[in-house]
């Protein structure tokens, strides 16, 4: 049986933990806020860039001589698959989560013959992925010196891949990230990023009919303002995803430590019944040496 | 009376302004024109340059420096999709001038495709904005 001075020790260490936990939760708890606001705020220049899109690609689409970026290399032979996740863990299952929906999408690709590059942005996902497809990840964008994600982080991945969609290096672009749905779940996504995918009347366009009935004049051309939206576009889908990430990171987090303080608080409670029954038990065992001492004499 | 449109600048990080205005000028690539309330349906790319927001005629508009973005004109107003926005007053010229420089030996510097287009990038509007404050 442990003695009363190690169980003293354990209560303490465990009480600690707790604290840090609670901490951590309370911090995640108001970036998570933050974090929201963020993608709140981002929400009205993605409507009315998928509003334009859909307009725009109604009239555009199946025409010759589009932009690849809308329709494609031709080809859907190399893959980049862009992992976006934390840099930081005790967030619960949340990167596993995202690195499990890309790797089943990886494997499934390689299966069909593809080649897949991955680009990762977050360490926590290279730490992950590295062991399966080490030599397929061309690189990692590492995002620890950020505080929050701007659009100009955003564009500068989106820039990337769109450069080296322009050299040839690959066909089609996926990127993995997890939707913020709640503090308690958080949605592995796959969104296909080129060619970029045109918003569909149906969604993201509702009010479109509002401006949609009278027929637009188009300064240059259609086509010009369409090559002018089509990186503009990549770029805000990446920020989305990103500010997407960052909401249900901190959720994620926020949830496992609320969990590891309960954990904690019932692992104290064990401990304190341990101890208590430790020292009636020394006591006891006092008392009966006393008394069979006396009976002695 | 002076009839009022709806006029929203958004960047994609937040809206930026939501207004009722009487008169806007934007800085379109073919051209700068101006939009009144009842302006036919148009959408245009926007070159960098300083959009002037009337919310009453009579007063000074506010002004201020866009890197480049897109205008949707329809029956209700206009909105203007800015890749970031600049006030005009708040730039130090010394410091641009010398951010331009940096950008130029970047240029010529640039050892592959993803640096050169970044300098093209932030020369695109810092020159434009160079020559506007010369005035």
């Amino acid at each position: 049986m442990a003695s009363l001075k190690d169980l003293r020790n354990r209560i303490t260490s465990v009480k600690s933990t707790q604290k840090i936990t609670k901490a951590m939760k309370m911090v995640a708890a108001s970036k998570l806020k933050r974090a929201q606001n963020a993608a709140e705020q981002a929400r009205p220049y993605a409507q009315r860039m998928d509003k334009v899109m859909a307009a725009l690609g109604q009239s555009v689409i199946g025409q010759p001589g589009s932009s690849p970026l809308l329709v494609g290399s031709g080809s859907d032979h190399t893959w980049l698959v862009v992992v976006a996740t934390s840099e930081r863990g005790l967030c619960g299952g949340f990167n596993t989560n995202i690195v499990r929906a890309a790797k089943r999408r990886i494997d499934s690709l390689l299966a069909d013959g593809k080649d897949v590059k991955i680009l990762c942005v977050g360490r926590k996902g290279r730490a992950q992925l590295r062991r399966f497809y080490g030599p397929r990840i061309i690189d990692v964008i590492d995002m620890s010196g950020m505080r929050s994600v701007g659009f100009a982080d955003a564009a500068a991945i989106a820039e990337r891949v769109r450069v080296m969609f322009d050299e040839g290096e690959f066909d089609v672009a996926i990127m993995f990230y997890a939707r913020f749905q709640s503090a308690l779940t958080q949605i592995a996504t796959e969104q296909q990023l080129i060619p970029v995918p045109l918003p569909t009347v149906e969604n993201g366009a509702g009010d479109l009919k509002a401006g949609g009935d009278a027929v637009y004049e188009y300064e240059p051309s259609e086509e010009a303002i369409l090559e002018d939206l089509l990186p503009r576009n990549v770029s805000v889908q990446v920020y989305r995803a990103l500010l997407e990430n960052a909401a249900s990171e901190q959720g994620a987090r926020m949830t496992a430590m609320d969990a590891a303080s309960r954990n904690a608080g019932d692992l104290i409670d064990r401990l304190t019944i341990e101890y208590n029954r430790t020292r009636q038990a020394v006591i006891t065992k006092e008392l009966i040496e006393i008394i069979s001492g006396a009976e002695a004499l | 009376m002076a009839e009022l449109m709806s006029f929203e600048l958004v960047s994609p990080e937040r809206l930026l302004l939501d207004l009722q205005v009487a008169h806007v000028v934007v800085p379109g690539s073919e051209g700068e024109f101006g939009v009144l309330p009842g302006h036919a349906p148009l959408m245009s790319t926007l070159r960098p340059g300083l959009i002037s927001v009337y919310e009453d005629e009579q007063k000074p508009p506010q002004v201020f420096f866009l890197k480049g973005g897109f205008v949707e004109v329809n029956s209700e107003g206009l909105v203007v999709l800015a890749e970031d926005t600049i006030d005009p007053e708040s730039i130090d010229r010394a410091q641009l001038e010398q951010d331009i420089k940096n950008s130029m030996e970047d240029l010529s510097l640039a050892k592959d495709a993803l640096e050169l287009e970044r300098a093209e990038k932030r020369l695109a509007w810092m020159k434009p904005l160079q020559e506007i404050l010369k005035h």
